[in-house]
């Protein structure tokens, strides 16, 4: 199989030359003894999704933690729009416009789908046009309109994943990390999903997204990284890599081109 | 005598002993919900709230001006403890957190004998508290202390439903105190959120104090002990780590200790508190969740 340029992770957007919105240079996240990413660099441009692959255990999930904040980086730098933010807490990261649909959706479930919103905004800067946003996200999902004054914990799984994505959306982000938002999911509720994330693409947001299923993925992204063990064994355009699923399945399994 | 009257009367002390238990056990379940941590030093904020008020009074000021001084001391001496003692070992284990009360105990209650000595003081109250109303012959009494006792309570529970409810802050603790790692992903400022906690809490605990120093007429180093082991029972019993639980357990606790002394035989009645922990021990056997507080479940 012939070696690819797209091999090596390369520093900036593969087609656009635009400066990366979101950056991440060389980036080492350890727990304990263990370490979890081992120099990994990625960026994502303005108005991009990439997704995030990679068997469990690869260090996805622990990447978009770092990136909010939640998990400190050993070394390296993961910048948005050029501003460190790897030292700043979660709060101001969400601020700064990193909103994060996190695995297994984490809605609050003591409390209603309109107080789940509620939060979901509860970080922006100017408060203005939050009426607007919840009835965009009430048009986008009529079911959480319809379930409002519900407490969340009442939801159906596919119910909280739209909650979950509502309230990322709450805080008008710049970039939304997805992840596994297809997890646990009946089939028909993840290409409802899947179909709402191509909607929002087409408006623009950009997305850094996790997922186990590579062909939703790639149908969805325009570039893909995938991880293994830590580190990125390949990346490439969506297309070349929806083309090429062999070497995507050996990027996994850890054989190297 | 009129047996209507005498559960009458019963009713009114178990809802003015529940309040007082309601008021302690909501603080406790309160910081339980967000830092999973037993605060044992939760009591001696009746303490501080207690001598606050009396320090107050002492310099001349009216007993209510006095109260809310020291409430408001309470309050922010949680809020000191929190920043000074507990905030530097958050996030290790339980048993730390637990023991880093124990010691704030220890510290704030010699403070105590040291500032106060150790001996009981006389809280005084004004003449217009000691009052007594009574109705039917004297068959049934409200004092004054029992009144405000109820209203205060209400009042700071309104409040507090109000607050958890309506704003921003009130809706973060409860989603922190759900799932503390959403919280931080949502953008909620979880540093503020336990400040703002630890002030209620507090707050709640010096309003406890202060009543409860009303009710007995002293103020003493030890005077949070009991009623912190009894919110404890009263929020184990709701459901540690839910509000609406701790106010619940607290009124049954209130009701429970009422009929046993009002109701049983008298002989009984020494057992009250006996009879309370081992209600403890069996809650914590067979429904350690509480009454209110579900098991987390999850859901796919």
């Amino acid at each position: 199989m012939p070696s690819r340029p797209t091999n090596t992770p390369e520093r900036s957007p593969a087609q656009s030359g635009a400066k990366p919105l979101l950056e991440v240079s060389d980036l080492r996240v350890s727990y304990g003894a263990v370490t979890a990413i081992h120099g990994v660099s990625l960026s994502v441009a303005a108005g991009e999704v990439v997704a995030l692959l990679g068997a469990n255990g690869a260090g996805k999930s622990t990447m978009l933690r770092t990136i909010s904040g939640l998990s400190r980086p050993r070394s390296g730098r993961i910048s948005l729009g050029g501003e460190a933010i790897h030292r700043l807490p979660p709060a101001r990261i969400v601020r700064l416009g990193i909103a994060h649909c996190p695995e297994g959706r984490r809605v609050f479930g003591s409390l209603s789908v309109a107080e789940n919103l509620r939060l979901g905004a509860a970080a922006r800067a100017e408060r203005s046009g939050m009426a607007e946003d919840r009835e965009r996200i009430y048009a986008m999902f009529p079911i959480l309109r319809e379930r409002m004054t519900q407490s969340a914990g009442t939801l159906s799984g596919g119910e909280q994943q739209m909650l979950a994505l509502g309230r990322a959306l709450m805080a008008r982000p710049k970039v939304l990390l997805l992840d596994e938002p297809s997890l646990g999911l009946a089939p028909l509720l993840v290409q409802q999903i899947f179909r709402t994330l191509a909607e929002l693409k087409a408006q623009g947001v950009t997305m850094l997204l996790v997922e186990q299923n590579i062909n939703l993925a790639l149908a969805l992204a325009d570039r893909a990284y995938v991880l293994r063990t830590g580190e990125v064994s390949l990346a490439g355009s969506a297309a070349e890599l929806q083309a090429d699923y062999e070497k995507v399945a050996a990027a996994y399994l850890g054989a190297r081109p | 005598m009129n047996l209507g009257l005498y559960i009458t009367q019963q009713v009114i002390n178990a809802i003015a002993l529940g309040s007082l238990y309601a008021l302690v056990a909501i603080g406790l379940s309160m910081i339980f919900g967000i830092l999973r941590m037993a605060n044992f030093a939760h009591g001696d904020m009746m303490m501080v709230g207690g001598f606050g008020t009396l320090v107050l009074q002492a310099t001349g000021i009216g007993f209510g001006w006095a109260a809310v001084g020291g409430i408001a001391i309470g309050a922010l001496c949680g809020v000191i403890v929190e920043r000074v003692a507990y905030r530097p070992v958050r996030g290790s284990p339980e048993v730390t957190l637990l023991l880093t009360s124990f010691a704030v105990t220890y510290i704030l209650e010699n403070l105590g004998i040291l500032i106060f000595t150790s001996s009981a003081h006389n809280f005084p109250l004004p003449d217009w508290m000691d009052n007594a109303f009574q109705f039917s012959d004297g068959q049934i009494t409200f004092t004054q202390i029992n009144i405000l006792t109820v209203v205060l309570t209400a009042v700071a529970l309104a409040g507090l439903g109000w607050f958890v409810t309506r704003t921003d802050l009130g809706l973060g603790m409860r989603a922190a105190a759900e799932d503390m790692g959403a919280a931080h992903l949502v953008g909620l400022d979880v540093n503020r959120l336990i400040i703002v906690a630890f002030a209620i809490a507090s707050g709640f605990a010096g309003l406890g104090g202060v009543l409860w120093a009303a009710q007995s007429g002293v103020v003493s180093y030890s005077m949070g002990f009991t009623p912190l082991l009894k919110a404890f029972v009263a929020a184990i019993i709701g459901g540690f780590g839910s509000i609406a639980g701790a106010l619940l357990g607290g009124y049954l606790l209130g009701a429970l200790e009422i009929l046993i002394v009002a109701f049983l035989p008298a002989e009984v009645s020494p057992y009250r508190d006996a009879i309370v922990f081992a209600l403890l021990i069996a809650f914590l056997l067979f429904r350690p969740n509480g009454l209110l507080k579900r098991a987390q479940e999850v859901k796919l």
